[in-house]
């Protein structure tokens, strides 16, 4: 039996600009993926703990209010801090290009920006996730 | 318009030329599409000719601007008298920051302020909340109480410049600090103009940020459309939103529908109230997104303004002030690309001259980097003389509505008030717009939308230049905002300070006051004023609603 | 002692929500850890939640959650939305209605596809029961998808089923008619500020009044309104007693029994599926049959007996 890659589409902070993180979600659902959405104004333990008890293979976070920098980051250190490295995260929404190389050396492997095409989110997935 | 012989004839000779003319060339040149749509799906046609507008009444139906129903525009003289506002949605950082960005907009030629809070503010949460980590300043300014507000106007002329205020779930507390400061000032409330944004019911479908549920809110808008019209005249107590519906990812048509079905909610919950309709809807005031389609935008406004019309003539409005829909427009976010930003540049320009000719009294021109970060002043420089083109050099102020008559404009106008009316009458079965918010309808109509759209992208069926044809390797490189990041910091001390500094015992008792009367029916607006007058921050006021009133959660639709 | 086993009998998340994995996907590892855990199974209470969509299903239970976690219990909740035939992929969004939850520690909350199932169920659900069960869970509520006709399968897994309607929703009658009323312990109407409440509450009495009349127990008709946290306490009053009913009155035992042996069917079914279709071997005789049948050149009755012929033997 395929396995079927488990996702967890969140939205840290207080942004509520959803229009994105739905999309998403339905295109990965679209490509054969499980989603789970947890839906707005998600900490940082909330995201975390959700991905645990739902075995995600990815967490894809969505911002679009700038603060990414510190919302982000806060995730992935407490994957790292919980050892779970075998979690793929991405990450889209409003994110400057200047601030992608310190994304991802914090752990965010996937940076996607205004503009990027659904299938090239699936396929990223699909190549680079860990188990 | 015009004689039953006349179109006949017309008639006549269209079939004549789509059968001789038309058909010969299609046949060995095919149309580049096999449908044209709009973006709202509505097909159009290669043509449109009187047969297309032929039951179109002009003095019942058309009509003369600043009369109703007002389809040719709202005032009589329009940009002929006085040109719109160039009113750019500005903020970022602390209130000292901003304050310096709104005297930069002023000196460049900006004639009205526009505030944008940040997510803590939004929220109702002071700078130094947990939930405001990382958040302060990054998409609008901090204010956290009234010493925010009077730095953030400090050497600013609110006297003579009206200031708008993107404030939706803390709308009240926060109109409060800005009444609050210039009574300080000495400015009196008869003197003092602008608007808020205080439209919650579009926040419960589309920009969320929203914090009690639906019926306290609506009593908390209810009376701050009482205290505007009694205390504060000049005021407009609410901007009916269809901007943030549309950047959801709306057609234009459900824009058209919902922006309008909510004020429709808000008018009757101020009847139901027994507040006279002529003395609180002069100070209603809507607010629209205007996307790229450009003739679909222009009959978007056109419609909108006859619709309001005559629905409000409906619920017994008599004064013409009650039943013109005047609008503020921002361009729309949504469509600007991070690739190729200049190419922003152009697509502000149609859109907001679009606005222009739709009759708009208030326009935002996005900035070309707004993709990728908060405007520079380079960018917002350009946004605003694009806005200043348009006034001075393209002549299309010079008379009034130039679009009206055209067979297009005027089909489509009516085409998208008989969907508007559709959708109301969807509405109607669930029982209204909140039952209809609680279930989702919305919300659903929205994301399928919105899905379509992309959808079409990625298929490539919908081109945008630059991100899926047009492309270019080119790095971006545009100079980004950056902002003060020891600001954070800064605010938490200023709220410190702000705390101790404060007379605890009246302090106590406002906020005591006002929980009392929110837990009764009486009008909050002076009890917030007190808490305000007295340094209450921002959040302290709106944990004792919370208190009273609950917090909002959302279904969950896709 | 397999060592994922014991690290789900400490209760620990991370292994209860590999374990499930394992269990979902049929992966080999699973069985060993399944079966030591099974000793330990038996102790919660299993509770069953189908109602049509817009019922607020996901919003009554995180209601109920939080009652059962102020009596100090700890709660499993497995919440199950449609898998899509054309993609395979599922939208779970049940958990949004429950984020307060999340860090809760003595809550367990996992999201399933039914990945083909029709009854409203997924087939591994009977294996996540155990697992939350063993993992120290004193209540496991199964939220089913919210079709409305096909899905009673839930009654197979459940101690307790609850039906929720709304009221005004039209489809009370419908589902009246569908057998879904059928297989209630308790009817709940929930969103009980809205209009039309008593209606649907006399709807369904009648429909207790007939279908009982030759029964030992009365379906009760409960009314909840889950957004302002009414009847929660009442409803968990109904699913004690309707639990002390069956301990009395010796259906416990033949409740659990059918539970048993919907699982043993369910666990036979899978691994013979998956050695008929996926076992390379075999499949490949398989396909062949498939392609002499598209042609007919033979007919299924006799292919599968060939297939069946070669497993039995």
């Amino acid at each position: 039996m395929e396995r079927k890659i488990r996702v967890l589409v969140a939205k840290p902070g207080l942004d509520g600009h959803d229009r994105g993180a739905k999309i998403v979600a339905r295109a990965l659902r679209d490509a054969g993926m499980e989603v789970i959405y947890t839906g707005l104004h998600q900490t940082t333990e909330m995201i975390v703990e959700t991905a645990i008890q739902e075995d995600v293979d990815v967490i894809a976070l969505s911002l679009l209010s700038g603060a990414h920098m510190t919302l982000f980051v806060d995730v992935t250190k407490l994957l790292e801090d919980k050892d779970m490295g075998y979690v793929l995260v991405v990450g889209g929404g409003v994110i400057p290009e200047e601030d992608i190389p310190a994304l991802k050396k914090a752990g965010v492997s996937g940076v996607f920006g205004p503009g990027t095409p659904t299938d090239d989110i699936v396929d990223f997935i699909r190549k680079n996730v860990k188990r | 318009m015009f004689k039953k012989e006349k179109l006949s004839q017309i008639k006549e000779k269209r079939t004549d030329w789509e059968k001789n003319y038309y058909s010969n060339i299609v046949k060995n040149h095919p149309e580049r599409k096999g449908k044209f749509e709009n973006l709202s799906g509505t097909e159009i046609r290669s043509i449109y000719t009187p047969g297309d507008i032929a039951n179109l009444d002009y003095n019942g139906d058309v009509g003369f601007p600043g009369v109703y129903p007002f389809l040719r525009g709202v005032y009589s003289t329009m940009y002929r008298g006085r040109l719109w506002t160039m009113r750019q949605f500005a903020g970022f950082g602390s209130a000292e920051e901003t304050n310096e960005r709104y005297k930069y907009l002023l000196g460049h030629g900006e004639t009205g302020l526009s505030v944008a809070f940040d997510y803590p503010t939004l929220y109702g949460y002071d700078t130094d909340h947990p939930l405001a980590r990382g958040e302060f300043g990054k998409c609008g300014v901090a204010i956290s109480s009234l010493k925010d507000m009077e730095i953030l106007f400090s050497g600013i002329p609110v006297d003579n410049v009206t200031t708008s205020m993107t404030i939706n779930g803390p709308a009240a507390i926060v109109w409060a600090m800005y009444i609050a400061n210039a009574e300080n000032r000495g400015i009196s409330n008869g003197v003092i103009g602008g608007t808020i944004q205080n439209d919650i019911l579009k926040e419960y479908i589309a920009q969320k940020s929203y914090i009690f549920p639906p019926e306290p809110s609506m009593r908390l808008i209810v009376d701050t459309f009482e205290y505007g019209f009694k205390k504060i005249p000049r005021w407009n107590t609410i901007s009916i939103s269809g901007y943030h519906i549309r950047e959801a990812g709306s057609t234009a048509i459900q824009e058209l529908a919902f922006t309008l079905g909510d004020g429709l909610e808000y008018v009757k919950a101020a009847m139901s109230r027994g507040l006279e309709i002529d003395k609180f809807a002069p100070r209603l005031s809507f607010f629209f997104n205007s996307h790229n389609d450009f003739f679909e935008e222009i009959a978007k406004y056109r419609a909108a303004r006859r619709i309001w019309a005559k629905e409000l003539k409906k619920l017994g409005a008599r004064k013409t002030r009650s039943l013109l829909m005047r609008f503020h427009t921002q361009t729309a976010g949504c469509s600007l690309t991070a690739q190729q930003p200049e190419v922003n540049i152009v697509r502000v320009t149609m859109q907001a001259l679009a606005a222009v000719l739709g009759g708009t009294q208030s326009l935002h021109t996005n900035s070309m980097d707004e993709a990728l970060a908060l405007p520079s002043e380079k960018a917002v420089r350009i946004a605003l003389r694009t806005q200043q083109i348009i006034a001075e050099e393209s002549g299309v102020t010079g008379t009034i509505d130039p679009l009206g008559g055209s067979y297009y404009v005027e089909w489509l106008t009516d085409k998208m008030e008989e969907e508007t009316y559709r959708y109301f009458d969807k509405v109607e079965k669930f029982g209204g717009v909140i039952p209809a918010i609680e279930k989702g309808f919305f919300q659903r109509e929205i994301a399928e939308s919105a899905y379509r759209y992309q959808k079409e992208i990625d298929e490539n069926k919908r081109v945008v230049v630059g991100v899926n044809d047009y492309k270019t390797d080119e790095e971006l490189s545009i100079p980004i905002l950056r902002m003060d990041e020891k600001g954070e910091q800064r605010q938490i001390n200023r709220l410190k300070k702000l705390r101790k500094g404060r007379n605890g015992l009246k302090f106590d008792r406002n906020l005591k006051r006002l929980k009392r009367a929110a837990e009764g029916d009486e009008n909050l607006m002076p009890y917030i004023l007190d808490c305000v007058h007295g340094y209450a921050t921002l959040g302290e006021t709106c944990d004792v609603l919370r208190e009273v009133f609950g917090e909002y959660k959302e279904p969950a639709i896709y | 002692m397999n060592d994922i086993a014991s690290k789900v009998l400490k209760g620990d998340p991370r292994s209860v929500a590999r374990l499930i994995t394992l269990a979902e996907n049929s992966l080999p590892e699973g069985y060993h850890a399944m079966k030591d855990i099974y000793p330990h199974t038996g102790n919660a209470h299993v509770i069953g939640v189908t109602g049509v969509m817009g019922s607020g299903k996901s919003t009554l239970i995180s209601e109920l959650t939080h009652e059962y976690r102020k009596q100090g219990l700890k709660v499993g909740i497995i919440a199950i939305d449609p898998t899509s035939p054309f993609s395979g992929g599922a939208l779970l969004g049940d958990r949004v209605r429950m984020m307060e939850l999340a860090t809760d520690e003595g809550v367990f909350i996992r999201s399933m596809g039914t990945r083909g199932m029709l009854g409203g169920l997924t087939s591994a659900v009977y294996d996540v029961v155990e697992i939350l069960d063993a993992s120290g869970k004193d209540v496991v509520i199964v939220e089913t998808v919210g079709v409305g006709q096909a899905e009673v399968d839930v009654i197979k897994i459940a101690d307790t089923t609850l039906v929720i309607l709304v009221p005004g929703l039209g489809d009370s009658i419908q589902a009246i008619k569908a057998g879904i009323m059928e297989i209630a312990d308790i009817y709940v109407v929930n969103k009980a500020d809205r209009p039309g409440v008593d209606q649907t509450v006399a709807e369904v009495e009648s429909l207790v009044d007939i279908s009982c009349s030759n029964r030992n127990r009365k379906t009760p008709v409960l009314t909840t309104s889950a957004k302002e946290s009414k009847g929660i306490v009442e409803l968990a009053q109904a699913i004690k007693k309707h639990i002390s009913y069956l301990e009395k009155s010796n259906e416990f035992e033949a409740q659990r029994r059918k539970r048993y042996e919907a699982e043993l069917v369910e666990i036979i079914r899978k691994r013979l599926m998956n050695f008929i279709f996926d076992e390379s071997t075999f499949k490949v005789k398989v396909e062949l049959l498939i392609d002499q049948i598209s042609k007919k050149e033979v007919d299924p009755y006799t292919a599968a007996d060939e297939i069946l012929g070669k497993i039995l033997k």
